[in-house]
């Protein structure tokens, strides 16, 4: 079990970053080799918001790769266990979150993932424009409630 | 074959969201504080991953099947839909709330804990409401076109 970075703050680097430089980066590789393998083999885009989204609509024994997936991406934290998560809210105020997360990505037609990463990574001006929008929108969120605090 | 390679994509996913420590939302909301203590952090994580997947994508342009003889399901590129748009923006609103996005929220939930909880039980419910049409064209079970006039079929 690794500490998590959030505890390591008092080292420079990490005062910096606010993760140690190598693990954002070898971090962002492996999720990065994760989206290639996933086009390359299975002909498919890693979009965590999509494939969840398919996954559960799915007809019982079509398309199970998504399960698999979806079972592979929770395995390293059930074999190795990160550090405690420091959520900023509530938790009527994640599930809130969470429902705007959903719906968000669901119209959207992608998250993170999905636009942020496998869109970019496919020079897909879409998927720029819903990254720029996320992006800029959560940052502004987080200004707003730093000011008045959230329950 | 096929389950393998998506096992082994999971894996590679979850194990990077894990070393990138971005699972944990602080982590998250420490880059999105540009007006605050701002850590590039995600910054960096986002560069790495767009830089190791770009060249798989240049790859696999080429070709209309996978490795494994899957018809590759393209996503759109182009369209600039009211649904990309609005979705995006009230995905950056829960975002921003939570410091979580679907990727880290499934890993979390793997250590069942209520912040968790509720916010995976949200997400689902999330998904479920706007996805009576199809999520996108590239994780639809039809892989081809032809999907793109779902919930977003008025462009902007």
């Amino acid at each position: 079990m690794w500490v998590s970075p959030i505890d390591s703050e008092g080292a420079a680097v990490t005062a910096f970053a606010g993760v140690p430089l190598w693990r954002s980066l070898a971090g962002g590789a492996l999720i990065g080799a994760g989206a290639g393998v996933l086009i390359l083999f299975n002909g498919r885009v890693a979009g965590i918001s999509g494939i969840l989204g398919s996954a559960l609509r799915a007809r019982i024994g079509t398309e199970g790769w998504r399960l698999v997936f979806l079972a592979g991406l929770v395995l390293p934290e059930l074999l190795l266990g990160s550090g405690q998560p420091v959520f900023g809210a509530g938790p009527w105020t994640l599930g809130l979150a969470g429902l705007l997360v959903g719906y968000g990505t669901g119209i959207g037609s992608g998250c993170t993932s999905g636009h942020g990463v496998c869109g970019i990574a496919n020079l897909s001006p879409r998927s720029l424009v819903a990254t720029v929008i996320f992006i800029s929108v959560a940052m502004l969120t987080v200004r707003v409630t730093r000011g008045i605090g959230l329950p | 074959m096929k389950f393998l390679s998506a096992l082994a994509a999971g894996v590679l996913f979850g194990g990077g969201l894990l070393l990138s420590g971005m699972t944990n939302p602080a982590n998250v909301v420490a880059f999105l504080d540009v007006t605050g203590h701002w850590k590039p952090a995600l910054l960096f994580t986002m560069a790495a991953a767009v830089a190791v997947a770009a060249p798989a994508y240049l790859l696999a342009h080429g070709r209309e099947r996978s490795l494994l003889g899957v018809v590759i399901g393209w996503p759109d590129r182009f369209s600039i839909t009211w649904g990309l748009v609005v979705g995006s923006a009230i995905f950056g609103l829960g975002w921003g709330l939570s410091g979580v996005c679907p990727g880290p929220a499934l890993v979390l939930l793997a250590r069942p804990q209520l912040p968790a909880a509720m916010f995976c039980a949200g997400m689902v419910a999330g998904l479920l409401a706007a996805g009576a049409k199809p999520v996108s064209a590239a994780n639809a079970e039809t892989p081809a076109a032809g999907d793109r006039t779902g919930s977003e079929g008025r462009a902007l």
